[in-house]
């Protein structure tokens, strides 16, 4: 019996990580060391911040980020007043004013992120009819999250010999099926760090990677935080609750 | 339940209530004293786990649809800002998300208990019967809290389930049409699909409350499948398994724990974080790991049943498969009438356990294929499974009624109980 | 298990740490299904406002929504300041000077939240059509609470004069509430 237990138990172990990756085919995804990894990870407030730069000066040209709002950069240790001058580089309408018009004012701290595009159609007739996807759970909305990011950013590679490329696409070595219609979006030296990391393709896609995965799971420090804690609390409470177990059933087992 | 020969309490206001509706004598009785076999193992925990998971569905449940938001343009989002501005609605919505796996779980366990050990047959065939109905409630209710949050996955599952009904012959079309409330999956969906989420667990809750009560007038089962005979055979439920049921719901609740703080989305699959489109399937829709088995099944009839040397279709494959799934579950509520063999527990069944045993492989199999492309290897898998999946109800189990021999059994589950304690001194 | 076991008092206590253990862990569980009610951080956000006072002429009052609520932002006249200050402040129900309850040398401004005091209603007195009640300041039509102009109950139901909320100016033009 027991033994048939283990035996299920591993081999349903075994499948359930298998039924998740049926969905990559056979791409291999770079492995990562994120700082987040693990029960104990956590974000790098400087990586956050290089790859918040990434996205504010590369992706956001096409890519939205509609679930953040200009607020939550106090979590990359922005403060108050950084906020505030980052949110007013951009506007947005509101409205109507006392006159019964739309007015364009700059953003605030609670105003989520500037959209580039005013609508779908106008971002796909942008982009030869292909719909840059919104940025703010795109980690966690692809399998091998941060990983997969990484890789299709540094995957721009030389297509195989006698791979068809179709006009508007590209070949990417991530992505499924190969062709995507996003041209290579970094190169070398695109973005300015400030504080004296290395400006090239791998940095600028560990950068921007690491940000889009708190950008899609902004609260797992405090969950992991949180779950470490619950987590001893059970271990504790469950030995002292075998423990008053075993007293009770001493009586029984005589 | 009546106040029957009641005795009466010290506490005055105990015993003022207790004498107008003997509520604590219910207790006593149902949960103090109440006779329980000495000899459960730790599957017995299983059932006050389940309990308890049903609880945590309803409580964080509620929490939820305080913040949820049921319109197609709204869901999603009103999804992602209980993960992010909502007062510890992260921690809300991952322990309802891994709460229904971890549910599914103890259920699983406790039917595969209920099954190994015989608690299906007479006197219990309808404390059974009231249990798959339970377990039917429950898909539904999880398929439904599924499409709730309106991605990608939540979208294109609920368009292929309610299809299923198009299977029907006639009026399968006018079902669908009536399940949408519209010609597609849509906002009038999503919004009955809510109201049915926040109903149905309440009528699960209901039907427990009757399990539970089939459950006191029978009596417990337990491993050796053999009735008790008198005290010697019993504990009084507190504080035996009280305690121990504790013990063991702390245990299953690390691990629920390790899930929801330490890889909250593993059970889950990525297109859901990518909100509903109608215009784009998602290349390989898998609906929740629970319901694998069935999926699997459903896709297994790959080939339409006629008439042999004919050309005359009598079930066409879409209507065979849709007819084999829901008769992998309805051919659960007939088990008890199936299996005729007079003894219960599969220690004393020597050709029931390893067909049992194999039923429980076919079944992680057929999950394993459901989450499999329809392709190549996996589909004649899902066939072989499935001709296992109802051998097993309807060719194995008449014969093991006939022709498995019935072994000699203890006594008493005292004079075993005794038995095995001298072995292990 | 008798009473002179030796085993007993750690018994005893091995089960007042499982209960203590046990509430511990109801307590932590009931916190965050509370704690999920309070205002969530989008809605927190939002609970400052600006506004410019600028295209307010004197004698003229606008309403501004704060936190859900009307803000009444009123440019005094002379006039008003001056009957407002004049008050003695023994007849007051609720004895505020005017001072206390204007930033100094901002006197004309007075920002109120525009909820009367009484049981919730919106009091009239910021449209120049409007009643303004007997005092010269806003006029409740709910239960006639009638309030001066420095919003202070004078007559009616109302127990306390018209809130004033945090406030400040950022500049002469503009102020931050909340």
């Amino acid at each position: 019996m027991k033994n048939f237990f283990l035996t299920a138990i591993a081999a349903f172990c075994l499948a359930v990580p298998s039924v998740q990756a049926a969905d990559t085919g056979h791409i291999e995804l770079p492995d990562i060391e994120w700082s987040f990894d693990g029960p104990f990870g956590t974000y790098d407030r400087a990586a956050l911040q290089r790859g918040f730069q990434v996205y504010k000066q590369v992706c956001s040209a096409c890519h939205s980020m509609d679930h953040l709002a200009y607020r939550n950069l106090s979590a990359l240790g922005y403060n108050d007043d950084e906020i505030k001058a980052i949110a007013a580089d951009y506007s947005r309408m509101d409205g109507p004013d006392d006159e019964g018009e739309m007015f364009e004012r700059p953003m605030r701290p609670s105003d989520n992120f500037k959209n580039p595009y005013a609508n779908e159609k106008q971002a796909r007739y942008a982009n030869n009819g292909a719909l840059p996807p919104d940025m703010s759970l795109i980690t966690k909305a692809r399998v091998g999250g941060a990983n997969y990011l990484y890789g299709l950013l540094t995957g721009y590679v030389e297509p195989p010999e006698g791979f068809e490329i179709s006009e508007g696409q590209h070949y990417n070595a991530v992505m499924a099926g190969h062709k995507i219609a996003m041209a290579a979006p970094l190169s070398d030296d695109v973005v300015a760090y400030e504080d004296g990391s290395p400006t090239t393709v791998d940095q600028y896609a560990r950068d921007v990677s690491h940000f889009l995965m708190w950008a899609a799971e902004p609260k797992m420090e405090d969950r992991k935080r949180m779950g470490v804690m619950v987590i001893l609390f059970l271990l504790a409470f469950a030995g002292i609750m075998y423990k008053v177990k075993k007293k009770i059933w001493a009586d029984v087992k005589k | 339940m009546g106040s029957g020969n009641r005795q009466k309490l010290d506490n005055p206001v105990m015993e003022w209530v207790d004498s107008r509706l003997p509520v604590f004598t219910m207790m006593q009785k149902e949960y103090g004293v109440f006779p329980t076999p000495k000899n459960f193992n730790y599957f017995w925990n299983f059932g006050a786990i389940a309990m308890v998971m049903l609880i945590t569905m309803i409580v964080t449940g509620i929490a939820l649809a305080m913040h949820y938001t049921a319109h197609a343009d709204y869901a999603f989002d009103s999804v992602e800002r209980i993960m992010r501005d909502v007062n510890g609605g992260w921690l809300l919505r991952y322990l309802h998300a891994n709460g229904a796996s971890f549910f599914f779980i103890a259920v699983y366990i406790h039917i595969f208990r209920g099954m190994y050990y015989g608690s299906y047959k007479q006197p219990r065939e309808l404390l059974w019967m009231l249990g798959v109905l339970i377990f039917l409630l429950m898909m539904a209710t999880a398929f439904m809290g599924y499409v709730l949050p309106w991605g990608q996955m939540s979208f294109w599952g609920a368009t292929v389930i309610t299809n299923l009904f198009s299977a029907i012959p006639m009026v399968g079309d006018s079902i669908v049409t009536l399940l949408w409330g519209g010609f597609s999956v849509d906002n009038p969906t999503l919004n009955r699909f809510y109201a049915l989420h926040y109903l149905l667990p309440f009528v699960i809750v209901g039907v427990v409350f009757l399990h539970v009560w089939a459950l006191h007038v029978t009596g417990s089962n337990n491993p050796l499948g053999i009735e008790p005979k008198g005290p010697q055979d019993t504990l009084p439920f507190h504080p035996y398994y009280t305690m121990k049921d504790t013990f063991g719901l702390l245990a299953f609740l690390i691990v629920y724990a390790a899930f929801t703080f330490f890889m909250p989305n593993a059970l889950g699959h990525p297109d859901n974080y990518i909100p509903a489109d109608p215009l784009v399937t998602p290349a390989h829709i898998v609906p929740e790991w629970y319901f694998l088995p069935f999926y699997a099944i459903l896709r297994a009839v790959t080939f339409d049943i006629g008439i042999p040397f004919t050309d005359i279709v009598l079930i066409p494959a879409k209507l065979g498969g849709v007819l084999a799934m829901f008769g992998s579950i309805a051919i659960l509520f007939v088990f008890p009438f199936l299996d005729k063999h007079p003894v219960r527990s599969s220690r004393f069944r020597p050709w029931y356990r390893p067909a049992l045993l194999l039923f429980v492989v076919t079944v992680l199999v057929l999950g394993v294929c459901g989450g499999k492309p329809a392709e190549g290897f996996w589909v004649p898998l899902s066939q072989l499974g499935t001709v296992y999946y109802f051998a097993f109800f309807l060719v194995l189990i008449p014969f093991f009624n006939k022709k498995e021999p019935v072994l000699e059994l203890p006594p008493s589950i005292n004079d075993a109980v005794l038995k095995k304690n001298e072995k292990a001194a | 298990m008798s009473d002179d076991d030796p085993n007993k008092p750690r018994r005893d206590f091995l089960y007042l740490t499982a209960a203590a253990f046990g509430a511990v862990g109801a307590g932590s569980v009931a916190w965050p299904l509370i704690n999920q009610m309070n205002p969530a951080a989008d809605t927190l956000a939002l609970s400052t406002t600006e506004v410019n006072l600028a295209p307010i002429q004197e004698g003229q009052a606008i309403t501004v929504m704060w936190r859900g609520k009307p803000v009444f932002i009123r440019h005094r006249t002379v006039k008003e300041i001056e009957e407002a200050k004049a008050v003695d402040l023994g007849e007051l129900r609720d004895p505020e000077t005017d001072g206390a309850r204007t930033k100094e040398g901002q006197e004309k401004w007075l920002v109120m939240v525009g909820i009367c005091t009484h049981l919730g209603c919106v009091p009239l007195g910021q449209k120049d059509a409007d009643v303004k009640g007997e005092y010269d300041g806003w006029f409740c039509p709910c239960h006639g609470s009638h309030y001066d102009s420095s919003g202070r109950i004078r007559k009616g139901p109302a127990p306390t004069n018209l809130a004033v909320p945090e406030y400040e100016f950022l500049n002469d033009t503009t102020i931050k509430i909340g």
